[in-house]
């Protein structure tokens, strides 16, 4: 997860063009200054831009014409329009083929399957869908979300409609991985979260730490595309003595019983 | 039910818990006919493994009748006897495609804590930690046993509770440590630690055609039992270990060292009392002195393996030896689906009793003193098998 507060350099140009536009914008610039005439001074400029651009990897005339040739990986896709932020790139292999994953995810409804906090999600028609996502004290935060790209088969794109409460976008990619082990599934996922209490509720959507919460989400598709289920603990039984006294949940890791909870083995 | 709860460090409590109920449907529920405390077991008593909670049900090797099956466990039916393997695995997975099943990708519900600590995570096991999914264990009267269509063994009549229950977890762990160490013929195995799986180890060994076995243990009577699977053994308390292996094998040393020891190795060279102290101030939370050791001795182009459960960090690893020797590690958990079906073999034909082990017979409720006992070698015990029912 990493946190964007500032996106005026974010690389929307790909590496080979980026190398072309600095040695190019290099070569114009000193030509221009060698000129020491209106006519250099310009040529001084645009060299100078495309040299910045290269240096930066960010076009604010693509940026302008929506144009994006970075690849994935070098920098924000487009899928995810939203320029500030949180953003998470999570990733799994599942060994089933891509086409099986991607049906499996493209019916929305299928969603709160795996996505522990999210209620359900309704498709409105093959585009729009509308998303109710738990909140603590039994409430719900709702939004209407649409499907504004897609690859049948490799990729689906969303983003929240105008006028949600918090604007969200993702996008997950499916790729054959290598050798027949099935599918690569990258999630990228932003959001904006907003100021107030609904912040917070939204914020409790991917809990502390939402990089984690996707992480967990993903394990659990795979779990459920590959064994049938997903695995749980929820409702066995367990010692009630001090459990009920002290109304303690099990849910995550503790270091209790650990002597060397201090240990540099162990980041937090 | 009544179930051995884990409540912390020497805190093991037998209570009445409900009974579990099928959650999934590849789940069974299994009525526990006998079940043991495993030496890792001792791990969790004494406090060395993270993410416990209080009130958590203990115990991975068992055994029983099933009771109860969800609707996805076509393979197994309401009085099958079988044995439980202490690895949770969904067999669908790369891993356990490939055999790996101690590496389920699918059986962890926790797995991202176990990812925070160690990068991935393993497979769930019973009663082993919320890192390894705070699955209900076997020291109980019932169980539920998720996937279990795919890891328990059916045991054909005829044999006793005493004689497979081991296929859960230890002879399949000293079988595979035993696997793991490349044994070639005129190969001589050393075995640290005469435990439980020690035991198995230098057993396996020898099924798997190992010339010699040189066992080693400070406990004359965990050396007594040793022997009599055909090793000769060496007892580490005062001896210059890796001296003496060398002069046992012509100035070679051992080409197989098998590590039956794990994170909390004693012993009174040197560096055992520098572990204490570090591990006491909290610097460091394995004890390896058996690994070092191991390293230390190994042949040159040998390989060791580990068996014994490690947790955490270690200092002071003699990675120069490893390194100059050109040494092979293998560890892990075991893989145990792969090992059962073939070591029943083993069991059925006579070559193997396994029950040759059990020293402690009891009922449940003595389960907390067992602990103390079994921790502490009291009373020659070397392992503690319980009827629940």
């Amino acid at each position: 997860m990493r946190i964007i507060t500032h996106t005026k350099h974010a690389v929307n140009i790909s590496q080979a063009e980026r190398i072309v536009s600095a040695i190019g914008g290099g070569i114009l610039a000193a030509a221009g200054i060698k000129k020491r005439s209106p006519g250099g001074v310009a040529l001084a400029l645009l060299g100078g831009d495309l040299l910045r651009r290269g240096i930066t990897g960010h076009c604010y005339a693509y940026e302008a014409m929506g144009v994006h040739t970075a690849g994935p990986g070098q920098g924000q896709s487009t899928s995810v329009p939203y320029e500030l932020g949180i953003r998470v790139d999570k990733s799994i292999t599942i060994a089933k083929p891509p086409q099986e994953v991607y049906a499996f995810w493209r019916d929305l409804s299928n969603l709160p399957r795996f996505m522990k906090n999210l209620e359900s999600v309704t498709q409105i028609d093959d585009e729009h869908s509308h998303w109710v996502v738990k909140a603590p004290a039994g409430r719900t935060v709702e939004w209407d979300a649409i499907i504004h790209n897609e690859v049948p088969g490799q990729m689906i794109a969303w983003r929240s409609m105008p006028g949600a409460d918090v604007d969200n976008a993702g996008s997950v990619w499916f790729r054959e991985a290598p050798a027949g082990r099935g599918t690569e599934v990258k999630v990228e996922l932003q959001y904006n979260p907003p100021a107030g209490a609904l912040g917070a509720i939204f914020a409790s959507f991917w809990g502390k730490e939402p990089s984690q919460q996707i992480q967990e989400d993903l394990h659990r598709l795979k779990a459920l595309l590959e064994a049938g289920e997903v695995p749980t603990t929820q409702g066995q039984p367990r010692g009630q003595q001090e459990h009920e006294r002290h109304g303690a949940k099990v849910t995550e890791a503790s270091e209790e019983s650990f002597p060397a909870s201090d240990s540099p083995a162990y980041n937090h | 039910m009544k179930a051995v709860c884990w409540y912390g460090t020497h805190d093991v409590r037998v209570e009445n818990v409900p009974e579990p109920k099928i959650l999934n449907s590849r789940d069974a529920l299994v009525r526990i006919t006998s079940t043991a405390i495993c030496g890792s077991d001792l791990h969790l008593y004494d406090g060395y493994i993270p993410t416990m909670k209080k009130g958590d049900i203990l115990g991975h090797e068992f055994m029983g009748e099933v009771l109860e099956v969800g609707k996805d466990v076509p393979n197994l039916k309401k009085g099958d006897r079988v044995v439980v393997p202490f690895t949770i695995c969904c067999g669908r997975c790369f891993y356990c495609q490939k055999g790996l099943w101690s590496l389920c990708d699918n059986s962890n519900p926790n797995a991202a804590v176990a990812e925070r600590m160690y990068g991935q995570s393993g497979a769930g096991l019973f009663g082993y930690s919320h890192m390894f999914g705070g699955f209900a264990g076997g020291q109980a009267q019932y169980a539920r046993v998720p996937f279990a269509d795919v890891g328990p063994l059916k045991i054909p009549e005829g044999l006793d509770d005493e004689k497979v229950l081991f296929l859960s977890d230890i002879f399949p762990t000293g079988y595979m440590a035993a696997e793991n160490c490349n044994i070639e013929p005129g190969d001589t195995v050393a075995v640290w630690g005469c435990g439980p799986v020690g035991q198995f180890a230098i057993r396996s060994a020898f099924l798997l055609g190992a010339q010699r076995v040189i066992a080693l243990d400070d406990d004359p009577q965990r050396l007594q039992m040793a022997r009599d699977g055909k090793a000769e053994t060496l007892d580490f308390s005062g001896a210059d270990v890796v001296e003496q292996l060398k002069e046992m094998t012509g100035g070679r040393g051992p080409g197989s060292c098998i590590d039956a020891v794990g994170m909390e190795a004693h012993g009174t060279a040197i560096d055992a009392l520098y572990d204490r102290a570090k591990q006491a101030v909290m610097l460091e939370t394995d004890r390896p002195h058996a690994l070092r050791q191991a390293i230390q001795a190994c042949r040159k182009g040998g390989t060791v393996s580990v068996p014994g459960v490690y947790g955490g960090l270690i200092d002071k690893f003699p990675i120069g030896a490893a390194f100059s020797k050109g040494l092979t590690f293998k560890m892990g958990q075991t893989h145990v689906p792969k090992y059962m079906p073939k070591l029943l073999e083993h069991i059925r034909s006579g070559e193997i009793d396994p029950s040759f082990l059990i020293t402690h017979r009891i009922g449940i409720d003595q389960a907390a003193e067992a602990y103390k006992m079994f921790r502490n070698h009291a009373d020659h015990c070397v392992k503690v098998v319980m009827r629940p029912n």
